[in-house]
């Protein structure tokens, strides 16, 4: 959310803005490297964008899952790749990097530390991504019946369809548009002329899913001056704040999202419009909408960088999507872009941050 | 580089879940052929019924039953039916608002295909034939043209007998790759040598290695090999049998630095009495045939090392 | 910009015990926080975010559990965050609450950490196998116990000191309803003769496994002006880590432990720890960890953590009372044993802690630690305000 004024007298918060970004390839699989052998390399890539070491960073957040790993306390790890010598100040979420990022930044506000490294990473290669999520699931009444993330996706773009929001073909629109994007996008999975394909969960098609796969991405926070020092256009971040839904797919509303909208209030992102927005949706009808949620017009680029229709490395997928809105501003591409992440299953849980480069 | 190595890890365990109120309620229903809801602060009534109202995070008690009939608000055609999904043909997931209900439950509805399903259609609960208090215990929903249906009894929800828990097993497979630098590792011990990275940076010797040196947070990728002797630097004396290891009780679990390596690896000491172990002893693995690690460490019969020549590896 | 002074004005916990079987999960939970807010006489309406921690998934079998959790906290329509920084996840959580506070991006903070471990099986989630990996022990003691072996031999300490950790705090839980142990024939010579499980480590020197839930309300000053009850004033707070295992790491007495105690001491303005802090509800999972961290966390030189324990120092009615609510000792649903550790310094500043106070208690520091002896939270609460 944008913060409370501060009391009169005192300074006014800090402006914190995205100083760099960095994503591996993302791949349908990485199995000759650890996870972390896969995450050092986009670490060096936004320390050595910034000149800083790791010593230099205030603080550090991360995002990841054991249940994607398979394997307990598996962020103990990826610590190796940061060099935590001597100590670092750190913390870490069982959520997508961009939860991750919303901690660093409320570290930053609070002047304990004028930069943060922020990352996440997932593989979704050793397992089979769509029944690790049914564990999210209410363990007692859905999570016994091991419904996967598509088939609920297609629960979704049925009431979609239902409601008159869209069809088939517009759904095969947002997936064709997605991967055309991707081709500027070296960095993507999945792009070009990509074969819509045939049902997975009627009425999703293979070309409404996204790529599995296995990817990692940082980035670098900083705060007031020292933001100018370290990029020559940061992405300040005007506003992020994020909002849960409740659990049961049967409560919700599915053709819509409250959350995301009410997210985006928060974060001021209804204040004035943004020339680009990167939304977190890994399936097509999900595109559909958050872009009605967020108020978005064709005159907005929506998913420039294709989207988690071309790479959707899990935990990692909605950091991806800060980074991608905020390397925008930092090439002058972008001067207001919205960003968005998403967890759970349908929506249910979103974030959004606005950011901006100075002219 | 070699190979990269793969094996299959499987994650599986029968979570014992207890279920509170509402929840033993409506399963212990199931199991009856009841199905209930429960009312929340807004007069709604919400199927399945939860414990806390969504809406006002209200606890909530008040159990109605509902119609084991009702209607198809989305559906989605499955084709392929995965491992542990209610039917093991074709099926559609189905949203049900059930008859008296306000929310919808998601569950299976068996059809022919695809022309057969609508959003709208109407429905019923195909019972389980054999039902134990789990949301199971609907085996499926099935089409249903109007006739047939029992109507709700007015059920209050209070049953003898009532089920508290439920056994939920869940079982993942995952296929495990250690990555580049544990797998030359790996390769290395099948040649009975035991090989570490030494960083770049600090030049420390990392044994196993992990690709990247912890404190300076690079890759490590110079291969340097260490042992086969070493120091028991710490240890102790496990006297309990954990199920899941075939290791015979009392026996000595120790922090062994190889010769040459800047941290100490984990192994068992045998070929001394168990209470004969101490820190600063000197040893040697032992290796068995088609073993992956050495099974053991035993004394090589060299003067105990000075506290002080491993102190720093403690 | 300064930092908005933060203020505990509500706490809850559940009575811990083996296994909740009368609850689901979410009735776990929503107990604890339920009291949290009866304490500080608030409604979930009056609640702006959720912050919530607990240890791997696996304890329980749910993936991300807050998603499923979010009604029951009445965390729909707000921000809900989960934090899992493994053993010291419950301080982690209370830090990262305490910094939605101290930004002023939320006014009123619920946070709350659990584990139901009777779910599953502790030892089964803390040693699923893993491929190429040779199993060798067992369970966190096995782990742990060569670490107490190396401050055995370098502090000299006598290998009774182990045992009257263990029999203080199962003494100090007796006077705690809350606690999970309850042993109410405890003798120093039934702790003694307990068997040895991971020599030097007896049986009655480890903590239990419980379904637990700890939870805490946190607020601005304005929030605070309103407690109906005395607030536990925020004076310093962080976290540090290390790596798992590296070259010269020191397992006794790790770094980062140092480092995080040193942090909250500037930020409190502490120099003197042994004498301007009261009391201290440490995390000590294992007996010798009580003496290990008086040494780490400066309340004793190196070597000499082991008299403060012997000299009764320690003891509820000693010059520093040492985990005065029983300790992870008695008490330890693993998520939730960090939050019960600073929940119990904010209980004890506030002068509610009942027959397990600890007289004129104005400065408590709350610890907890996790991973390989590598992830450190704490903080320090007092019965004042911050004056800076």
């Amino acid at each position: 959310m944008t913060r409370e004024a501060p009391e009169a007298g005192a300074e006014g918060p800090r402006d914190i803005a995205v100083v760099a970004f960095a994503q591996t390839d993302h791949r349908r699989t990485s199995a000759e490297l650890s996870e972390v052998e896969m995450l050092m390399p986009v670490l060096h890539e936004v320390l050595e964008a910034t000149g800083l070491k790791t010593a230099d960073i205030g603080f550090t957040c991360s995002g990841s899952s054991d249940y994607l790993a398979g394997r307990a306390f598996s962020f103990t790890m990826a610590l190796d790749g940061v060099g935590a010598w001597p100590p670092i100040s750190e913390s870490h979420v069982e959520m997508d990097g961009a939860w991750a990022l919303y901690e660093a930044w409320t570290k930053l506000l609070t002047g304990d530390a004028d930069t943060a490294l922020v990352y996440s990473y997932g593989k979704s290669s050793p397992g089979s991504v769509r029944d690790v999520l049914t564990r999210q699931l209410d363990p007692y009444y859905v999570a016994p019946l091991w419904p996967d993330s598509v088939a609920l996706a297609a629960l979704q773009a049925q009431a979609l369809i239902d409601a008159g929001e869209t069809d088939e073909p517009a759904l095969a629109g947002v997936a064709a548009r997605s991967r055309a994007s991707a081709t500027a996008n070296s960095h993507a999975q999945l792009s070009g002329s990509v074969p819509h394909g045939d049902y997975l969960v009627r009425p999703l098609r293979r070309g409404d899913c996204p790529p599995i796969g296995d990817g990692a991405a940082a980035v670098v926070l900083a705060a007031g001056e020292r933001a100018r020092e370290l990029c020559p256009r940061p992405a300040w971040i005007r506003g992020i704040d994020h909002r849960i839904e409740a659990h049961g797919l049967g409560v919700r509303d599915l053709t819509d999202s409250p959350s995301t909208r009410l997210a985006a209030e928060k974060a001021g992102a209804f204040e004035r419009p943004v020339d680009t927005a990167e939304l977190h949706a890994p399936f097509t009808s999900q595109e559909v909408i958050l872009r009605k949620a967020l108020r978005l017009d064709d005159g907005v680029a929506v998913n420039p960088s294709g989207g988690a229709l071309a790479a959707n490395p899990v935990m990692a997928a909605g950091l991806i999507r800060i980074g991608e809105a905020a390397a925008r501003i930092h090439r002058g591409e972008s001067d207001r872009a919205l960003a968005h992440a998403t967890s759970g299953p349908c929506l249910q849980q979103n974030l959004v941050a606005v950011l901006e480069g100075e002219s | 580089m070699p190979e990269v190595l793969k094996a299959p890890l499987v994650v599986e365990f029968p979570f014992t879940r207890s279920l509170g109120p509402v929840q033993s309620a409506f399963l212990t229903g199931l199991r009856e052929r009841v199905v209930l809801g429960v009312r929340a602060g807004d007069g709604r009534v919400l199927v399945p019924p939860v414990e806390y109202d969504p809406v006002t995070a209200e606890e909530i008690r008040d159990l109605v039953e509902v119609a084991p009939t009702g209607t198809v608000t989305t559906w989605a055609w499955n084709h392929a039916p995965r491992r542990g999904q209610p039917l093991d043909t074709p099926f559609a997931w189905v949203l049900v608002k059930l008859d008296g209900a306000d929310t919808a439950l998601l569950h299976a509805l068996d059809a022919p295909g695809p022309d057969a399903v609508r959003t709208g259609m109407r429905v019923r609960v195909r019972w389980a034939g054999e039902r134990v208090g789990a949301i199971t215990d609907i085996a499926c929903f099935e089409p249903y043209d109007g006739d047939g249906a029992p109507e709700p009894t007015g059920h209050d929800g209070v049953f003898d007998d009532l089920v508290t828990g439920i056994v939920a097993p869940a079982r993942l497979d995952y296929t495990y790759s250690p990555g580049r630098a544990q797998s030359g590792y790996i390769a290395a011990l099948a040649e009975r040598r035991t090989v570490g990275e030494r960083c770049p940076s600090c030049r420390k010797v990392y044994v196993p290695p992990r690709g990247a040196c912890p404190t300076c947070g690079v890759a490590t990728a110079e291969q340097v090999e260490v042992g086969p002797r070493g120091t028991v630097t710490t240890f102790c004396i496990v006297n309990i049998k954990a199920r899941n290891l075939d290791i015979e009780v009392p026996y000595v679990y120790a922090h062994i630095a190889l010769d040459g390596a800047d941290l100490a690896l984990h192994g068992r000491i045998a070929g001394i009495p168990y209470d004969r172990v101490r820190m600063g002893l000197r040893v040697e693995a032992v290796w068995t045939d088609g073993a992956r690690y050495p099974d053991h460490y035993r004394p090589t019969g060299e003067p105990d090392a000075d506290y002080d020549t491993y102190k720093e590896l403690l | 910009m300064s930092k908005e002074p933060v203020a505990v004005v509500g706490i809850g916990q559940t009575k811990h015990v083996a296994a909740r079987r009368d609850v689901s999960i979410a009735g776990l939970v929503r107990e604890a926080a339920g009291r949290a807010l009866e304490d500080a006489e608030l409604t979930w309406a009056d609640i702006d975010a959720v912050v919530i921690g607990k240890a791997p998934d696996f304890f329980e079998g749910v993936m991300m559990p807050e998603l499923y959790l979010a009604d029951a906290l009445g965390a729909v329509g707000k921000p809900m965050l989960r934090v899992h920084t493994a053993g010291s996840v419950g301080g982690s959580t209370a830090l990262v609450a305490t910094n939605l506070v101290a930004s002023r991006v939320h006014g009123t903070v619920l946070t709350l950490a659990f584990e139901k471990q009777s779910e599953s099986n502790a030892m089964w989630g803390l040693s699923l196998p893993i491929p190429f990996q040779q199993p060798l022990v067992a369970g966190a003691g096995g782990f742990f116990a060569p670490h107490v072996r190396a401050y055995m031999r370098r502090s000299g300490a006598p290998d009774t000191v182990g045992s009257l950790v263990a029999y203080k705090d199962r003494r100090n839980a007796l006077k705690n309803p809350y606690a999970h142990l309850h042993e109410r024939d405890i003798t120093l010579e039934k702790v003694q003769a307990s068997p040895m499980l991971w020599d030097p480590i007896r049986y009655s020197e480890t903590c239990p496994s419980s379904d637990g839930a700890c939870a805490m309300v946190l607020t601005d000053r304005a929030g605070a002006a309103r407690s109906p009850r005395p607030p536990a004033w925020l004076l310093g707070g962080a976290m540090r880590s290390e790596p798992t295992l590296f070259a010269g790491k020191d397992c006794v007495s790790p770094q980062a432990g140092k480092d995080c105690a040193a942090d909250v001491y500037r930020q409190a303005g502490i120099t003197d720890p042994r004498h301007e802090i009261d009391a201290v509800e440490m995390y000590v999972p294992f007996s010798w960890y009580e003496p290990m961290w008086l040494e780490n966390l400066g309340f004793a030189d190196e070597g000499e953590g082991w008299k403060l324990t012997e000299s009764g120092v320690t003891e509820l009615d000693g010059d520093l009372p040492v985990n005065m609510s029983g300790g992870v000792l008695s008490t330890n649903p693993i998520g939730a044993s960090g939050m019960i550790r600073f929940a119990e310094a904010a209980l004890q500043v506030r002068g509610q802690a009942g027959e397990h106070q600890v007289d004129r208690a104005r400065r408590v520091l709350g610890h907890a630690y996790g991973g390989g002896s590598q992830f450190f939270s704490m903080w320090l609460v007092g019965a004042e305000p911050p004056t800076s």
